[in-house]
């Protein structure tokens, strides 16, 4: 009877500690996250990249300031991950369906996609109208969005860069040459200013990307806007002659030595160093670049001294005019976490953003610039006209590719510049990835 | 002591913590890797059954293929180079320096302690070509050679890194085979230069010899380091120019955690693996017949 009774006393005791640990797990489990409207929200939680400061930065001056209602119901909470290995922790997060509220749509675009297969984004643009904020996203910005994204708008444009050529107005000026309209232009502009001794262009061929971006642009405007989408779509091949001919045109800018010596060698700020004191007359890049041009102690020949051109023509080319653009680091929603406080933020940030971004950082953003955005500098304005009078743009080279085909282009750039890469080798090469 | 290690239940309560852990820790992730190897699909979308589909892509994958080629290469030389350099630098402790050896021996195993990143910046800047010439391009001019792009071929890129790695390696491998050298009795070399035996003779005969089983175990090291090699390449030349001096390693990273490929970077990790247990069970065998012989 002892026995038995003490035996009922142990089988209480285990259950109880069983029953307590369910009560404490269920304790930390928190509530659901689809709850009502008017109950209170989850925080309003951003995993940011390390290195971008910008987007944090603006998120919480908008905190204290325009959206500090929607932060009373959803609290801000910026968390940190280095871009390198970025998509990595989404992929690991999204696994495990702990998104955090608002993110970076990943280093390329195929993240976001795979991403919006397992129905994991928010359809920013479906809410974005339903919320009456549609106005609020630049054309330009839009149409980015849609050719990066299947023609879905899923990602919000935290930034919008056009692409083009700066090109320093003295130096031009000293030479007697003009800024470039066609590809013609380009290099007769460049012997100009090789002969006179200058580096006709500084391009960062460590990183590849810049001297692709050239490949993509002179393919838009010889071969047409839809060019790369027809290489996606299996249409077209990279190795057609005419795909093969813009890689020959840019690798006859390297072989005549355009790009100054060792341009593999060449990094980021050295190529944007270059430019702004003047040891190169033209730069490839895209507008994000403005803070650097006009901040006074990194631009020696001085912002009034800068010109933009958009990518020349190209003879007998089907394309068009239109812009090169990217949305920089663009922004995606949690579903799982869209509550009613994300909600707000998300009305918030279309209807403030904009400014918030220009007045702070002199970021140009895809959204429109409602109110006060601070004194504007004159280089910056000129650009942002001409994205605000843009309503189609193109992409860049490796827009549509998969990683592979990217990492396979951007570090073969500076081979095929310097000459130990034909450029049908360089299209095999990526063709070859790409299936 | 003999009456816990002869108790069973003993034994067992004392192992069972520490075999857990290193199961959980080793033994899982290489198994689960393992398992991988057979599937396609990643963390967001999922796993799918690709059959043999990773390892016939490894057959016909050019870039694995080069990869490996390159692992092979840069395994071969770096260790052959490195355990060069290092017996030289033991020899020279014990030989010529003896007791004064200290400060050398210092000296030179100091680039052991250094971060890899560090190193790879110092090296970058020694060979610099653009934007301007860097110290070793700046003597080649004092003696009239041209200066050369070091990083802008695959041929000069290899041989920085080997020059690199063997500069930042010598200094621990001339400790390992010092502490083997002054293992060798004195008696025996004194009875050997007794004989006539000296310099040259003295080393190869006696010396090497006696030396062997610390001078396997160093191949054994560097051959396992310099197949994995991973963070001096990704510091110094990013596996380029092009792919060029890309190794197994950073290609697996890439196909993984880049392209989101975990079915096929667990395939080419395979590799890697295999690659590793071959080469030692092959010096291991060699070593034993030498023994033998000897």
């Amino acid at each position: 009877m002892f026995q038995r009774g003490r035996r009922t006393a142990r089988l209480t005791a285990g259950l109880s500690i069983v029953a307590a640990g369910a009560l404490a797990l269920s304790a930390c489990s928190g509530s659901d996250s689809s709850s009502g409207s008017d109950a209170k929200s989850g925080p309003f939680k951003y995993l940011s990249f390390s290195e971008n400061t910008t987007i944090q930065d603006t998120l919480k001056t908008l905190a204290s300031g325009q959206c500090a209602d929607a932060n009373s119901k959803a609290e801000l909470q910026v968390t940190t991950q280095p871009q390198a290995s970025f998509d990595q922790q989404i992929q690991l997060l999204a696994g495990q369906g702990a998104l955090p509220s608002i993110f970076p749509a990943g280093n390329s675009p195929s993240v976001a996609k795979e991403l919006d297969r397992s129905s994991s984004l928010v359809d920013t643009g479906a809410e974005l109208e339903a919320l009456g904020d549609s106005d609020d996203i630049l054309p330009a910005a839009k149409s980015t969005i849609e050719k990066l994204y299947d023609g879905k708008d899923y990602v919000l444009p935290t930034e919008l860069n056009v692409e083009g050529i700066w090109y320093n107005k003295k130096l031009f000026a000293d030479n007697g040459i003009e800024a470039p309209a066609t590809w013609g232009d380009l290099t007769a502009d460049a012997a100009k200013l090789e002969a006179a001794g200058v580096q006709p262009f500084a391009a960062d061929g460590k990183d590849g990307w810049p001297l692709t971006r050239l490949i993509g642009n002179y393919i838009y405007r010889s071969v047409g806007a839809d060019a790369l989408q027809a290489v996606a779509d299996g249409k077209a091949k990279l190795t057609d002659q005419a795909y093969v001919d813009a890689a020959q045109a840019v690798a006859d800018l390297g072989a005549k030595g355009y790009f100054g010596k060792s341009v593999g060698s060449i990094d980021y700020t050295t190529a944007m160093n270059q430019f702004l004191t003047g040891k190169a007359g033209m730069y490839y890049m895209g507008s994000w670049a403005l803070a650097n041009f006009n901040d006074p102690k990194q631009n020696q020949i001085g912002a009034d001294n800068i010109g933009f051109v958009p990518f020349p023509t190209v003879s007998g080319g089907k394309g068009g005019s239109e812009l090169a653009a990217n949305v920089g680091v663009p922004l995606a929603l949690s579903k799982k976490s869209y509550d009613s406080g994300s909600k707000a933020w998300l009305d918030c940030i279309a209807k403030n953003y904009g400014a918030a971004a220009l007045k702070g950082s002199g970021t140009i953003t895809g959204f429109k610039v409602n109110g006060d955005a601070g004194k504007v500098p004159a280089l910056t304005k000129s650009v942002q006209e001409q994205i605000d009078s843009s309503t189609d743009t193109v992409l860049w080279f490796e827009a549509l590719f998969d990683p592979k085909a990217t990492t396979t282009s951007q570090t073969n750039a500076a081979l095929l510049v310097n000459g130990k890469l034909s450029a049908a080798d360089f299209m095999s090469k990526i063709q070859a990835d790409l299936g | 002591m003999k009456s816990v290690f002869g108790d069973r239940r003993a034994v067992i309560l004392l192992l069972t913590p520490a075999l857990l852990v290193y199961s959980l820790v080793m033994l899982v992730p290489v198994v689960w890797s393992l398992g991988y190897t057979f599937f396609e699909g990643n963390a967001i979308n999922g796993f799918s059954f690709a059959g043999l589909d990773n390892f016939r892509e490894l057959l016909s994958d050019p870039d694995a293929h080069a990869a490996l080629w390159f692992t092979v290469r840069f395994a071969l030389v770096l260790t052959v180079v490195q355990v060069a350099m290092g017996y030289l630098l033991s020899l020279l402790y014990v030989f010529v320096l003896r007791r004064a050896s200290s400060l050398v021996r210092t000296l030179v195993f100091f680039p052991v302690i250094l971060p890899t990143v560090a190193v790879s910046l110092l090296f970058q800047q020694l060979f610099e070509y653009a934007p301007r010439n860097g110290p070793v391009n700046s003597l080649l001019n004092v003696f009239g050679i041209h200066s050369v792009d070091w990083f802008g071929s695959s041929g000069s890129a290899f041989w920085v890194l080997i020059i690199m790695e063997t500069w930042r390696s010598m200094g621990f491998y001339a400790v390992l085979l010092y502490a083997g050298l002054v293992d060798i009795p004195e008696e025996i070399l004194e009875s050997a230069r007794l004989d006539g035996a000296s310099g040259v003779r003295l080393v190869r005969h006696v010396v090497v010899p006696l030396s062997l089983p610390v001078l396997l175990s160093s191949v054994i090291f560097s051959i396992n380091g310099t197949l994995k090699i991973f963070d001096s390449v990704v510091a110094l030349t990013n596996g380029g120019p092009g792919s060029s001096t890309t190794p197994l390693t950073v290609y697996m990273f890439q196909t993984s955690f880049s392209y989101g490929e975990y079915g096929y970077g667990s395939t080419i990790a395979l590799l890697l693996t295999m690659l590793c247990l071959v080469v030692t069970l092959f010096i291991f065998r060699t070593s034993r017949r030498d023994t033998t012989k000897a």
